[in-house]
This record gives C-alpha cells, structure tokens and sequence, in this order.
C-alpha cells in the first residue's frame, strides 16, 4: 500500500493549532471533511497531537456525533425532543425505519441515506420534525414523511 | 474601527456609531435565529435586500438580520421601523408589499398583522401581543436589536459599558460583592448562588483558573442558550470577561454542542471582533487585565452538559464525570480553580453590574432572583422563548402568554428541568414558578425547558421516554445509573406494553431511591425524577397499564388498536394506500377492514382518513 | 495529620490517604470491585459506599475517591449503606450472573433476591483491566469504548495490537473471569452455592472440603470426587 497523503488532515489539525483541547472541534472538521473518522484519520490525528492512540479512539467511540463508518450520501435525522414526541415523532421515526429498512445510526445499502436521531433540533414550533442535508421539514407525520421520502428519492425535493 | 486603549475612548466610539449610519431611522429587523431559518428567514432577508436594492434604498434602510426574538411559533418575524410594526410569519413574496407600503408609505398592511387566536383582535407593535406584553425581556429582548455579527450595534445598544465600569471603577472583591447581593442563581439547572460560586474561585489556591461557558444545551426541547449565543454572544463573552476579572482568571472556554453550528459561528466571530477592538486578549481597554476565550465543540454527548464531563472532554478524554467531593472550583478544568456557569447565567452579569444588584434583587422571590428564560413548546399556541420574573405562575406562561392550549384539549401536564426534571400536574398550574418551589413539588427548575403537555399525552410514555433518553445518554461508568436505566428501561417497557406488574412500581420507587443516592453524577442521581413525580402524580394511569391493560391516553402502541367504522368508511382507499404493514384490505365500495395481527399502530391510516371512520381504540 | 470519627470513634489519619484506605487501617471493611491496592481508584463500581456527614445532608459516598479532611464523620454499616450497597451488588448480579467474586459477595452480604432481569453480560466494566495495563504494565493496549448500554473494553481499532505484551495482566486482575461454581446449571440468578449453610459436601464427606484442601472437591458442581482421604493423593482440578 502506497503512502497515503496525509495534506488535508494535516492542515485540518494545523487550522486549529494541533491543541488537544480542540480534539472534539478537529474530529468535526474532518467528518465535515470525510463524512466519518477513519482509522487513517484518526492514526493521523494521534501522532500530530501527540495522544496515545487508544485515548484517541476511546474519546472518538464515546461521542455520538462522529460516525468510525462511512456514511450514506444523504444525512436524515429525525429530532426525538420532548417537544417533537409529544406531538407524536416516535411514530414518524418508526416509520421513516420502515422505509429505508434501516436503524437509528445505520445507512442504506446503497449508500444513499444515512439515518441519525437527535435529541433536538430546537425548531419546536415545526414539531415532529426531520431534516434530510439540513434542510428542515416540519409538521411530519407517518404519511407524510413517507411521502417526503418517496418524492426525495424521486429528485423532487431537495437535492 | 481602531482598538479602543481605555474606558473613555470606548465612551467615545459609543457616541460615534449612536449618532452616525447605525443611527438611521428607517429600518427592517428579520429575526433569522436557527428556528425562523427554518422557516425560510434566509429567503425574506434575500427578499429585502434584493428589493431595497433595486428602489436604491439600501443606504437609508438598515436592514438587520437579528438574533431569536421568541415568538419562534410564528417566525419569520419581520419589524418595521419607524413604528414598530410587527409582520408574522412572513413569507418572500410579501417583502415587495412591505417594502413599498409599510416602509416607504408608513403604511400598515392590516392583512399580515397578527391575529390574537383568542380575542381575534389584531396586533401592530410587539407589546399589542398577550405574548410579549406580559414578558420582561431584559435578558434576550436585546436580540431583537441588535445583528449578532455587528459589535457596533452591540455598542451602540451599551454594551461593554458594564466591563468598561468593572475595570475602571471596580475591584474584583467588589464585583463579587455585587454579584452576590444581587441573589442571581445558576441559570443551568443546579440554581448555586453565582457569587458565593466565585467567591470561593477566587479564594482557591492554583495557577492558572479558568472560566468557562456551558453552552451545552442538552435537555431537548430547550434552546434558550442557543438563542442568547447566536443572538448576542457579545453579551456573554462580556460577563465571561467580568466574572474572569473577578476570580483572577484569564482565560476562558466556550464549550459549545456540535448540534448549534450557527451559535458555534456567532460567537467566534464576536471573539474576533473583540479582539480587534481591544475588548478582548491582552491589556482590555488599557487596564492591565488580559482575558482570552476559546470555542470548543462538544461531540454529541448529553453528559457533556455536567461540569465535569465538560472539562474532562475539554481534556481530550471521554466525557465521564468525576466525584465532586473536591468541587471544581477548586480543582477542576486540569486540575485547576474553574468556575463554570451557564450561558444565561453569564449573560446576566453586565445588566447586574450596570444596573446595580439592589434593582436586580427587586425582581423575582425571595429564594430566586431576577428572571428566568423558559422555552415554552409542546402542545402549545404560541411556542416560544419566554422571558419572565422568577415567581411567575404556570398558569400566566401558559394561558396569557402561551395562548392555551391548540384544538380547544385540555392541559394534563406542565414538565420542567428537562430529563432531570418532573411533571407538574395542571391542579398546580397556579404555582408560582422558583427554584425552590419546583424541587419541593418534585421538578426542578433546570435549563428552562417547560414542555406543555395535553390529554393526549400518557404519561408512562413520557416516563419511559425520559428513561430512554438518559439510558442513551449515559456515561456508562457508575452501577446505579448504567444499570439502574436499563433495568428501569424494560420495567417501564413492560408495564407500557401491558405486562406489568402491580408490584413493579415499589420496585421502581427503590430502585429511584438507590439511583439517587448511588449514582457518581448529577445526571444518574435525578434520572429517577420524571419517573418519580409521574408516579407521585398519575399514579392511577400506571395502574390502569397494569391492573386493566389500559392506555387511557391512548398511546402506548401495544395498548391501542385501530379499527375501521363500516358505517362511516366510504371505501376511498386512502388508507389502504398509505399502510406500510399491507394490513388494510377492501375494495370499491365495500369498507375497508385492518387485520389486527398485520397492523403494526404507526397511525398513518387514522392520520390520512378525511372522513374520520378509523377510531383508536 | 487530620481526625476523623469512624462508627463513633475519633481516629488519626494521613491528609493524604483515601477513606477506604483510612477504613481498612482500622480493620473496618466495606465490598469493593472496581477498587484495587495498586491502582488509581475508578469510583465506577460504587460498592465501597459509606455514609458520611460533613455537616450539612448526610450522603452516601464512595469511600474509595473520599478523601478524609479534618472533621469528617463516617458512618461505615449504617442502615442506609448497607441497604444501598447490597442493591447496587443486586444491579451488578443481573449484569453479570456468571462472576464468581459478586456471588460470593452477595452471599457475604446476606442477600438472598435479585428482583432484575439478568443481562447475562461478560463484563462488569470495573475496568481494572484497562486500569491495570495502562498503570502497571505501562502498555494502555486496552481502552473504553463507546458509552452507557455499549460500554466495552478493546484495543485501539478492535483489532490485534502492537502495544499489547500478552502479559496476561488483565486476565489475572478480572472479576468477572473467574465463573461461579454452579456452573451451566446454576438454579438461577444468585448460585449461592458456597455460602449455602448445609454445603453439599456435608451430606457426601462429613465434612466441608473447599476451605481445608488444596484442590476443589466439586460436590457443589454436582460431581463428587473419590475421598482424598482413601486415595492420598490430590488429584482434583480447580
């Protein structure tokens, strides 16, 4: 296996200094980057700042927001605040499940769609709410999402 | 603008940009905090710009795009001034209209005016609201004045004065004197009088100290911090700047939730601008005291909210909590003197330095002064950010400001403090809302997340969905709280699902019980309170679950069951279509059954009948 | 120097000792897990919890991350650690049926129920494991992973690592590794075999085995040796 080119992480972690403090904002910057953490990554990331590579994967599994797998092209989350369940997004994420045939965290086989869960969005008044590449959707119901998705996969929204 | 090197040059750029272009009479706000860009507040500000542009009248209207006003149910919120006249819900299509009527003709468009659902009376200016006349924004009102992205309109507006008065006038004992005097209270949850906090901050021995904002903003449904850090990050960074002079520190974190890239972006650019003006780094307006604040991003960890998580994962490690039998003002954030606070309760301190603790002191109870921003969403009208003095009842937030309840239901439940917090039951609903009233009645006051709850809602559901939430969000470290939720987890599972028991719920209760008093943090000792007060409270819907197998709300899945009318079905088919589980069958004009082992209650067929013939049984 | 007063009795200790440690000094002792002599203490496991009053609420701490400050009042087998100790062991129990050191904790505490759903997990995430090759062998090949309900111990990546010296301390140090004696057919939760009052090599030796040889006799397993006696030779394995 040839060298990998290391440029882009490099300068990811030189825009913030090489500070371990900033570790969690340089993980989110090369998953912005990437669309998750590599292995290649993260090797990267620990020997720049100087952090035990098992630290550096302990610290990148223990928070939700970074994703160590690659994934799909379109991020759908659906928010499950109290605000957005009480007006019913359970049922919106049961469904949203069902069509894509996938779990919270899991992407289609495809690689189309990745599907998160957030516990809020903070657009309450639009609740039950789902974003798809953050683009917000309000007022979701279980049609109405399946809907949505029907007309996303089909290239009339978003995209 | 030149950095300012002492007190009075700053007094003087504040005259400077108060009578020069940021003093234009004609201008338009629209709110574009996260919630109205939801709603499409990008596009009506484009709108604007674009058609002032083309009248030329982009020198002599400023148009301000501004932090959350509140009114978040009706967003996006456009005001017109000279007049003040409030626009809801405006759309782009409308801003021609706006632009040539209201602000050119003075003209107001009566048909876009705002509509009280319960008088029917329409509204021109903010206070005609019921929703913002009965508020007292001192603490985000200034968002609807001001462009996050401008320090001029901060300055403007007074800002920095109170740390232009801290410097020049003050002594850090003094400020701490100050602060405690005024009876301000964590605004984050723990509600520990801020300037007892310092005080001993400053008394603790160890180089260097630190200060730090948790703008972690876990409990769902709460986006107050959001709004006052994309809105006004100025304001925090300045009494992060005061309580930093105050406890001899000089340097400062932000410990921003990777889930608010907006507020994230605001308030690093604010630290730019500060410090281009000398109000921030070294040498602040000439005095000698240097101060410098650093943006970190959280990771997604609900965990990450308690203070020493936060500093652990400032630490580069995992987000676990450590024992606070040594507090962390004295050693904390690398072992060092922190004092850490919320972004409301930072953003507090310049008006108490400004106006003075003995008038900040006059607002609020005895035990809680001063106001507190709540947000205000669930089965509610008027969803929003509300900001009011502490000691103001349930039944003010939710029926003069809140507007009631949507589709004439009956209000069930009010929860506060988040997934720490309890149901207040709606026979409470006149209590006076404080620190101490909350925890006596088996809530707490929390961040300020006040979810309105109706019929509709059972509350085993909201108790299981509070386990879920904190099961998930669980560090993992300690017994009680790793296993204690999950065993909680499935009890409640069972009990919603209709195999409960009856003596489950003592077991829940002594489990409660070891919860609180075994678990290493804050998060695993009140994970038991929604379960807790709902007992407490609704004990008799628990009952029905497990003695009759009954959801009198109707919502736990594996207690209802949908059916179809044969009277009423005209057999249009809609429901059929929309079935994801194939479990309706019928053809035209015969009505349309559901097979019950098929049917997997997701509700969709009850949401698309137009004719109301499936029933929820 | 700092005084503190244990179950009643003003005592001495170092500024810098735990309050375990101080406890132990004393010969008053409290179940621990997480907690090893070696090893930077986790305050994971919350076992070691012992009442103590500093003036304002009484609280349940854990002794092992306490530290002992002048003035410090401890109470060590009030009614309320006691009862709280055995319900965490009882949570720890449903986590993990299988591990030798909680049953026998268990039936040094007395009890006699475990009203959870057994889990049926391998670890007790104590981590002594990871605590033990970080600190001790100097190596830290092994880490947390993920959090709450996903908790785990690996390597860096989940796969084979460099840093690991196949010492074999983390083995050594688990308490989980070690399996109860009931074995695959153990009549439940709690085996309580061994603390039962009537051991079942009563009924087969005359006699209780277990504590007086070398070897097990392995009547509790259901498998009763030849008597070491009529053969002379030990011959069991453990």
């Amino acid at each position: 296996m040839s060298e990998r080119d290391t440029s882009k992480i490099d300068s990811i972690i030189d825009q913030y200094g090489a500070d371990k403090e900033l570790l969690t904002s340089i993980f989110d910057e090369i998953q912005n980057e990437y669309g998750y953490l590599s292995r290649f990554a993260l090797t990267r990331v620990s020997e720049r700042l100087g952090v035990p590579e098992g630290q550096i994967y302990a610290v990148a599994t223990f928070y939700k927001a970074f994703s160590l797998t690659p994934r799909g092209r379109h991020q759908i989350r659906v928010c499950l605040g109290t605000a957005c369940h009480v007006r019913g997004a359970e049922a919106v994420l049961r469904r949203v499940e069902r069509e894509l045939g996938i779990e919270d965290g899991e992407s289609t086989g495809d690689m189309e769609y990745a599907l998160e869960t957030v516990n809020c969005l903070g657009a309450c008044a639009l609740g039950p709410v789902v974003t798809i590449d953050d683009q917000y959707y309000g007022e979701m119901t279980p049609a109405k999402v399946a809907e949505l998705l029907e007309k996303h996969r089909a290239g009339e929204v978003g995209k | 603008m030149k950095s300012l090197g002492s007190v009075e040059e700053l007094e003087e750029a504040r005259s400077a940009i108060r009578t020069g272009s940021g003093s234009r009479r004609r201008s338009i706000t629209v709110c574009s905090g996260t919630g109205c860009q939801a709603l499409g507040a990008d596009r009506v500000l484009e709108a604007f710009r674009d058609e002032l542009e083309k009248r030329n009248l982009s020198d002599e209207v400023n148009l301000k795009p501004t932090g959350c006003h509140g009114f978040c149910e009706r967003g996006p919120i456009v005001v017109v001034e000279p007049g003040g006249v409030l626009y809801p819900g405006v759309e782009a299509r409308q801003v021609p209209e706006i632009v040539s009527r209201t602000v050119l003709g003075g003209e107001i468009i009566d048909d876009l005016l705002y509509i009280d659902p319960i008088t029917g009376e329409r509204a021109v200016r903010k206070d005609d609201l019921a929703f913002y006349r009965h508020q007292q924004r001192i603490i985000i009102g200034d968002n609807e004045r001001l462009n996050p992205g401008s320090i001029e309109d901060y300055i403007a507006i007074g800002g920095y004065a109170a740390l232009g008065k801290v410097l020049s006038k003050m002594t850090p004992e003094d400020v701490i004197e100050e602060v405690k005097s005024s009876g301000l209270r964590g605004r984050g949850g723990g509600g520990f009088p801020t300037g007892r906090k310092w005080e001993s901050c400053r008394r603790a021995k160890g180089e260097p100290k630190y200060v730090i904002c948790n703008a972690d903003e876990g409990d769902p449904g709460a986006y107050m911090d959001r709004s006052l850090l994309e809105g006004n990050p100025h304001r925090v960074l300045e009494g992060m700047a005061i309580g930093a002079y105050a406890i001899g520190s000089s340097e400062g974190y932000i410990y921003v939730r990777s889930e608010y890239p907006l507020a994230t972006k605001n308030v690093q650019r604010a630290i730019e601008w500060a410090g281009k003006l000398g109000l921030l780094g070294e040498d602040i307006l000439g005095s000698g005291f240097d101060f410098q604040v650093k943006v970190v991003s959280g990771g997604g960890a609900f965990v990450c909210g308690e203070s020493t998580a936060l500093m652990a994962s400032i630490e580069a490690k995992r987000g676990e909590p450590r024992p606070k039998y040594i507090h962390t003002v004295a050693r904390g954030l690398w072992n060092k003197p922190t004092t850490l606070n919320n972004v409301e309760t930072w953003a507090n301190i310049p008006v108490i330095i400004e106006r003075g603790a003995e008038w900040y002191s006059k607002i609020g109870t005895e035990g809680s002064k001063g106001t507190k921003i709540f947000s205000l969403v669930g089965n509610i009208n008027n969803t929003g950010l509300v900001e009011v003095p502490m000691g103001t009842t349930f039944e003010e937030i939710i029926f003069k400001i809140g507007g009631g309840i949507p589709d004439g239901r009956k209000l069930k439940a009010v929860q506060t403090g988040g997934p720490s917090g309890g149901c207040i039951p709606s026979q409470l609903m006149d209590m006076p809302i404080d620190f101490d009233a909350l925890t006596k009645a088996g809530s707490m006051m929390g961040s300020g997340g006040m979810i309105v709850m109706d019929e509709g809602t059972c509350m085993v559901d909201i108790a299981k969905y509070f386990v879920n939430f904190l099961k998930r969000e669980s560090c993992g470290k300690c017994t009680p709280c790793r296993e204690g939720l999950y065993q909680m987890s499935e009890i409640l599972e069972d009990i919603s699902a209709g195999r409960g028991e009856i003596g489950q719920l003592d077991l829940l209760q002594q489990l409660a019980q070891v919860m609180r008093d075994a678990s290493l943090c804050a998060l695993g000792r009140t994970a038991a309170n929604p379960v807790l007060s709902t007992i407490r409270y609704f004990r008799e819907e628990y009952e029905a679950h497990i003695r009759d197998h009954v959801c009198p709300a109707k919502v736990c899945t594996g207690l209802v069951s949908y059916t179809i009318d044969p009277e009423i079905c005209t057999a249009c088919g809609r429901c059929r279509k929309v079935c994801p589980a194939d479990a309706i069958t019928g053809e035209r004009k015969v009505p349309h059954e559901i097979d019950q082992e098929k049917c997997i209650r997701c509700g969709a067929c009850f949401e698309t009948c137009k004719f109301g013939a499936i029933v929820k049984v | 120097m700092v005084h503190i007063k244990l179950n009643g009795v003003e005592v001495w200790a170092e500024a810098d000792w735990s309050l375990l440690e101080t406890m132990r000094y004393y010969g008053v002792d409290v179940p621990t897990l997480c907690h090893h002599d070696g090893l930077e203490d986790y305050g994971g496991c919350r076992l070691c919890l012992v009442e103590v009053d500093t003036g304002g609420r009484p609280r349940l701490v854990t002794s092992c991350t306490h530290p002992v400050f002048e003035g410090l009042r401890v109470r060590t087998h009030s009614k309320w650690a006691v009862e709280t100790r055995k319900v965490v062991l009882e949570l720890l129990l449903a986590r993990c049926p299988t591990s030798k050191t909680l049953q026998d904790m268990a039936a040094k505490m007395g009890l006699s129920e475990v009203r959870f759903k057994p889990r049926y997990e391998d670890c007790v995430l104590c981590g002594l494991c990871v605590r033990m090759c970080e600190e001790q062998m100097g190596s830290g090949a092994i880490v947390f992973v993920n959090r709450g309900q996903e908790s785990d111990i690996t390597t860096a990546f989940d796969i084979t690592s460099d840093q690991c010296r196949r010492c074999g301390a983390c083995m050594y140090i688990c308490p989980a590794c070690e399996l109860r004696c009931g074995g695959p057919d153990a009549p439940g939760v709690l085996c309580g075999s061994c603390a039962s009052p009537a051991p079942t090599c009563l009924n087969v030796y005359d006699d209780a085995k277990c504590y007086m040889s070398e070897t097990a006799c392995g009547t509790c397993l259901g498998r009763p040796k030849a008597s070491q006696d009529d053969r002379g030779i030990s011959e069991g394995r453990k």
